[in-house]
């Protein structure tokens, strides 16, 4: 069974961004660039199912500039076999994405594709859902366990409530939430061979597929500052204040 | 011009998610209809194929009925977020996540980066499919019930999917995204029994319990618990965060909150600086000392 791994190249989760002064944009010159966390785990999870003898070919796929090569050297680090890299330099919205992705599936015909739930630089929590419209295949979200068998996958899902279990067929679309696994990192000796393992290049114009953007992004500013760092003494003063000056309880 | 909410419900009642969505969609002007896709929901939803609300048969449902609006809307919840990128990609329509306003038909503001940046951005498409951040627009009041009710045909059920089961968090706190008050707890706690102390001053302030992803992934509380960017986002009056250091993306789900009460033993932590009332000190004694106060007086 051969499976797909989308991986966005994301600014780092530690980093605090900042908006350009312009209001154009989120400052991403020389700020650090990793891996989607969502993705990370999404790879780790691809990577048990190869070790477990379920999957055989793990293939990485991202979307974007050049430098999203280093993000594929990190799957194919982890244990991708092959990465594919649909570069552009063009903004890619959700929607765009999931049609690249599509055009992929269509050639590679895999039986799973595993997705992160979200990117956390645009939040949108689009793709992986779109994907699977387009393809006419079942979704399970925000998954939190995953069991292959007998062309089904059971996944547990973290749903609002708690948890939830669905039996798709395959093929079918995964994306990964939180406590689904704990991501390995990728060894030095790993990292080197990763860099002779293959990487193709293809332009959206290739897949026949086009990436303009539907929304259209007119500013972006900063949040308003929440004025915070007030303290209290203790306990008792804290109650006094709740109740006399900010009123929430009584 | 005439706007879809899809209801949020349990096939008995309505979530106050949906208030919130309607809401939202009081500022797009127009007819609002609103789509109850369910199972046994009072004579208004009868299908069976729409019992488990899987994504495939709501979005298929919503699809076949898309023609006259030009708004589809959701609110952005677990149940939202799971449907409404398969309606819009099928409709080959952008979906705009998570909106915190709408400043006309087609332009709305959404947060980006855990909320440390807000963007404004204007949809193309003819139909515009969109989830509401419930905690940035006031529920209405369900009141009036005039509206006339019509039956739609459910399409048959998608064949690759089964819901097999749910395991629900029982509890009889309000529910963590309406509540007025919310305590939670994170790593500080140390273990799964330590919410007991919350629970207990809980109790006394009529709260719900979140927490932070650190003391989900510990296993302390389940993972309907998490407050963040990506768990749930809330804004209670009130909210206490108990040995929780502040990270972006915990306060990305909470920095909305009316007021802000941090504990943590740490003065240096990131939640203080948020914080409207911060207590340096540990927490073992702290939260049963706050308790008792509030029992005393
Ligand atoms: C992709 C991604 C998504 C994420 N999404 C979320 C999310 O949605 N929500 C979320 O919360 N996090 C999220 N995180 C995790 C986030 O980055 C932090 O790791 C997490 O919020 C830390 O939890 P914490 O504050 O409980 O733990 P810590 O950062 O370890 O803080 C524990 C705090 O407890 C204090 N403490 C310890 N003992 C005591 C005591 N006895 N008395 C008083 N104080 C004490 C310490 O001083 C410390 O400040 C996400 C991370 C990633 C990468
Ligand atoms: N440019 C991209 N390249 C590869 N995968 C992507 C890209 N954008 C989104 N994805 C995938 O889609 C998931 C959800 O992203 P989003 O819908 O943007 O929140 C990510 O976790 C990735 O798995």
């Amino acid at each position: 069974m051969k499976v797909l791994i989308p991986v966005k190249r994301v600014v780092d989760f530690n980093v605090k961004v900042r908006v350009k002064p312009d209001g154009s944009g989120v400052d991403t010159a020389n700020v650090k660039m990793s891996m989607n966390p969502f993705d990370e785990i999404a790879v780790e999870e691809a990577v048990r199912l190869k070790e477990k003898g379920i999957a055989s070919e793990l293939v990485a796929i991202s979307c974007g500039v050049a430098a999203c090569q280093e993000t594929l050297r990190t799957a194919l680090a982890l244990g991708a076999d092959r990465a594919i890299l649909i570069e552009t330099n063009a903004e890619l919205q959700p929607l765009a994405v999931a049609k690249l992705l599509k055009a992929i599936v269509d050639k590679e015909t895999p039986q799973l594709v595993i997705l992160g739930k979200q990117a956390i630089d645009d939040d949108s929590n689009q793709t992986g859902q779109m994907l699977a419209a387009l393809l006419g295949w079942p979704q399970a979200t925000f998954a939190s366990k995953v069991d292959i068998a007998g062309g089904k996958a059971t996944v547990k899902r973290e749903v609002d409530g708690g948890l939830e279990t669905v039996a798709m067929v395959l093929p079918a679309v995964i994306t990964t939430d939180l406590r689904l696994n704990e991501p390995r990192y990728a060894t030095l000796p790993n990292i080197m061979k990763a860099k002779k393992k293959p990487l193709d290049v293809v332009k959206p114009d290739a897949l026949g597929v086009d990436v303009a953007p539907r929304l259209a992004t007119l500013k972006v500013v900063e949040p308003p500052k929440r004025k915070g760092g007030g303290k209290v003494a203790d306990v008792k003063e804290l109650v006094a204040k709740l109740r006399s000056e900010a009123k929430v309880i009584s | 011009m005439s706007i879809l909410v899809v209801a949020e419900h349990d096939h008995s009642t309505l979530k106050s998610a949906t208030l919130h969505a309607v809401a939202a969609c009081g500022k797009l002007g127009g007819d609002i209809h609103l789509l109850v896709a369910g199972h046994n929901a009072r004579g208004a939803a009868e299908a069976p194929q729409l019992a488990g609300q899987l994504a495939e048969n709501v979005a298929a449902l919503i699809v076949n009925i898309a023609g006259p609006y030009s708004h589809i809307v959701l609110p952005a919840t677990g149940f939202g977020k799971n449907i409404a990128p398969r309606v819009a990609a099928s409709l080959d329509v952008a979906q705009v996540s998570d909106i915190m306003s709408v400043e006309s038909p087609d332009t709305f503001i959404r947060p980006i980066y855990a909320g440390n940046a807000f963007a404004t951005v204007q949809s193309k498409d003819a139909k515009k499919v969109i989830t509401v951040r419930t905690t940035a627009f006031d529920a209405v009041v369900p009141e009036g019930g005039h509206a006339a009710i019509e039956d739609v045909a459910a399409p048959p059920g998608f064949e690759g999917i089964e819901l097999l089961g749910q395991e629900l968090t029982k509890s009889d706190r309000p529910e963590l995204t309406s509540a007025r008050i919310i305590i939670s707890g994170g790593r500080g706690l140390q273990k799964g029994e330590n919410f007991k102390m919350l629970e207990a001053l809980a109790d006394k302030l009529n709260a719900a319990i979140g927490a932070s992803r650190a003391a989900v992934d510990a296993g302390f509380v389940p993972n309907d618990y998490q407050v963040g960017q990506t768990g749930k986002i809330v804004a209670p009056d009130l909210y206490i965060a108990v040995g929780i250091s502040g990270a972006i993306q915990h306060l990305a789900g909470m920095k909305d909150s009316k007021v802000i009460v941090a504990i943590n033993k740490d003065p240096e932590a990131p939640i203080f600086q948020i914080a409207d009332y911060g207590l340096v000190g540990d927490l073992f004694e702290i939260v049963p000392a706050l308790t008792a106060e509030l029992s005393s007086t």
